[in-house]
């Protein structure tokens, strides 16, 4: 028996960022004044304060920040994966993200290792939802 | 009028722990009742009422809810939800609303049946799945609370070298304290040993790591120092109060492992005009362990880093250098959900009042008391004393 997960519902806000996913890019909002990029999508910069954003790819590159080796499922959804790996990803660009890393032993995941995004299809009966994931950037 | 011509003047709580025969509202009840006997008080004198969201039942308009079920009629009533920094908040906004004149005496009341009503495991994935992670970004991972906090845990051990042994001495003395206290959740003492072979839940954050899911109930009174003179008991001040926010969510925070306690710290300290060597006792919220060391840490007790030494040797335990959480807080005394911060409200007016029985740090006369919300996003920091 398959038990639902907690999936994005996209607004006005985030929808470009979902749409990317699921054609497999990662994008995030880059300001026009000051060039950064910012996570989670907001309608000013964190940065320096610009309306001025515009969507734009990333490299997909970063280093896991900080992760956890989830033992203990929040519900029945996450059950099969256990012991699965939820990191923090400092993007090359600079922003962070959380994500879950996928083909890397749980054992292995060191902070500071290279890492690059890879999508992930949530299922049959959610085509329209690719969850942005990280796998190793150099297998062992 | 202004904060300095308030005062806190009653503190109760509800039975705390399992408490299958008692309803949220019931349990309100039962910490607000202990709150008025104690101060010298009626319903009739309250008329301002704080409270905060619960999750166990909805309810459409919290403070209306409780008001009503209390028979209270308020001049001023609010809902208040600043998450792990409610309890702290309150105490902050019932003192603003009695020096505004809008209102002469306040009830700050919280609580719910959250382990009766929902069972530790169903309060577990209600808690992952209401906005700890961010709906849309993080919640899809599979976080729990706790890996929340362990992301933070990872990282402090990895910039500073930050032990779990050191850790679980948090919930070790925290559990000491709360033997002391007759009404606590918890009653049998752990050793380091123990909460290092307790199961990982979430790495490096152990079951002993993480706090209770409790039933139960607080409820404090503030009114004017006027009013206050010719009550029960000692009246207590607000000495110093401060805000502070770093960030929403843990996944987009760019300076972890720092918190908003800097900020809320330093503006309590200031308005108090008092030294962290001042301090007699500091109930620090204690969600989990980790929070503890990144709170004595970012209130600026020891240099950032240096938490995890600190909390070693006895230094915050009854007894130490600085007891901390001395009612045995939400890892041993009881964690009812967002009502779980006014514990240690009133652990604090009980020490600087001298009424904390065999936990009574002695000549007490300024208590810390600290509350975080979020991932160590929101805080607030009150100084108390008589």
């Amino acid at each position: 028996m398959n038990f639902p997960r907690p999936l994005p519902s996209p607004n006005p806000l985030t929808a470009p960022y979902w749409q990317a996913a699921h054609q497999g890019e990662l994008k995030l909002p880059r300001c026009a004044a000051c060039a950064k990029f910012h996570s989670y999508p907001r309608s000013t910069c964190p940065h320096c304060g610009s309306r001025d954003l515009a969507w734009q790819q990333l490299s997909g590159k970063g280093e896991v920040y900080s992760f956890t080796v989830v033992h203990r499922a929040p519900s029945k959804g996450f059950e099969a994966l256990v012991p699965y790996v939820v990191a923090v990803v400092a993007l090359a660009e600079g922003p962070h993200l959380m994500t879950r890393l996928t083909g890397v032993a749980p054992d292995a995941v060191r902070i500071g290792m290279a890492v690059r995004v890879a999508f992930e299809e949530q299922g049959p009966h959610d085509e329209e939802t690719t969850l942005p994931v990280f796998t190793a950037e150099v297998s062992a | 009028m202004n904060l300095a011509d308030t005062r806190i003047v009653g503190i109760g709580e509800s039975r705390l722990g399992k408490v299958p025969d008692r309803s949220a509202l019931q349990l309100q009840s039962d910490a607000a009742h202990a709150a008025l006997d104690d101060a010298g008080l009626t319903l009739a004198d309250i008329d301002g009422l704080i409270t905060t969201p619960i999750r166990v039942e909805p309810w459409n308009m919290p403070c209306g809810v409780v008001s009503s079920f209390l028979g209270v009629q308020p001049a001023y009533l609010s809902t208040l939800d600043l998450a792990g920094a409610s309890g702290c908040a309150m105490i902050h906004h019932a003192a603003m609303a009695v020096a505004s004149g809008q209102c002469n005496t306040v009830l700050c009341v919280a609580g719910q049946d959250l382990l009766t009503n929902k069972t530790r495991a169903s309060a577990v994935q209600t808690m992952a799945e209401s906005g700890a992670a961010h709906p849309q970004f993080e919640a899809p991972y599979g976080p729990l609370v706790a890996s929340n906090y362990a992301l933070i845990a990872q990282r402090h051990m990895y910039e500073y070298g930050t032990t779990a042994e050191q850790m679980a001495e948090v919930a070790v003395t925290i559990r000491k304290h709360a033997l002391l206290n007759p009404n606590a959740h918890m009653t049998k003492p752990i050793t380091v040993q123990d909460v290092m072979a307790s199961p990982m839940i979430t790495s490096p954050l152990k079951r002993f790591d993480c706090a209770l899911v409790s039933d139960g109930a607080a409820a404090v009174i503030v009114t004017s120092a006027d009013r206050a003179r010719d009550l029960k008991q000692k009246p207590v001040r607000v000495l110093g109060q401060g805000y502070g926010l770093s960030h929403s969510y843990v996944g987009e925070a760019l300076k972890l492992p720092f918190s908003g306690a800097v900020e809320s710290g330093k503006k309590a300290f200031e308005m108090a005009g008092v030294k962290h060597a001042d301090i007699d006792v500091a109930e620090l919220y204690d969600c989990f362990t980790i929070t503890v060391i990144i709170e004595l840490e970012d209130l600026g007790f020891c240099k950032k880093g240096e938490g995890g030494a600190f909390v070693q040797g006895g230094r915050i335990s009854l007894g130490g250098e600085l007891p901390v959480t001395t009612h045995g807080g939400l890892l041993s005394c009881a964690h009812p959900g967002l009502p779980g911060g006014l514990f240690h409200v009133l652990e604090g007016v009980r020490q600087v009042r001298g009424q904390a029985g065999a936990r009574q740090v002695k000549d007490a006369k300024l208590a810390l008391v600290h509350g975080n919300g979020g991932t160590i996003a929101i805080h607030c920091t009150l100084i108390l004393s008589v």
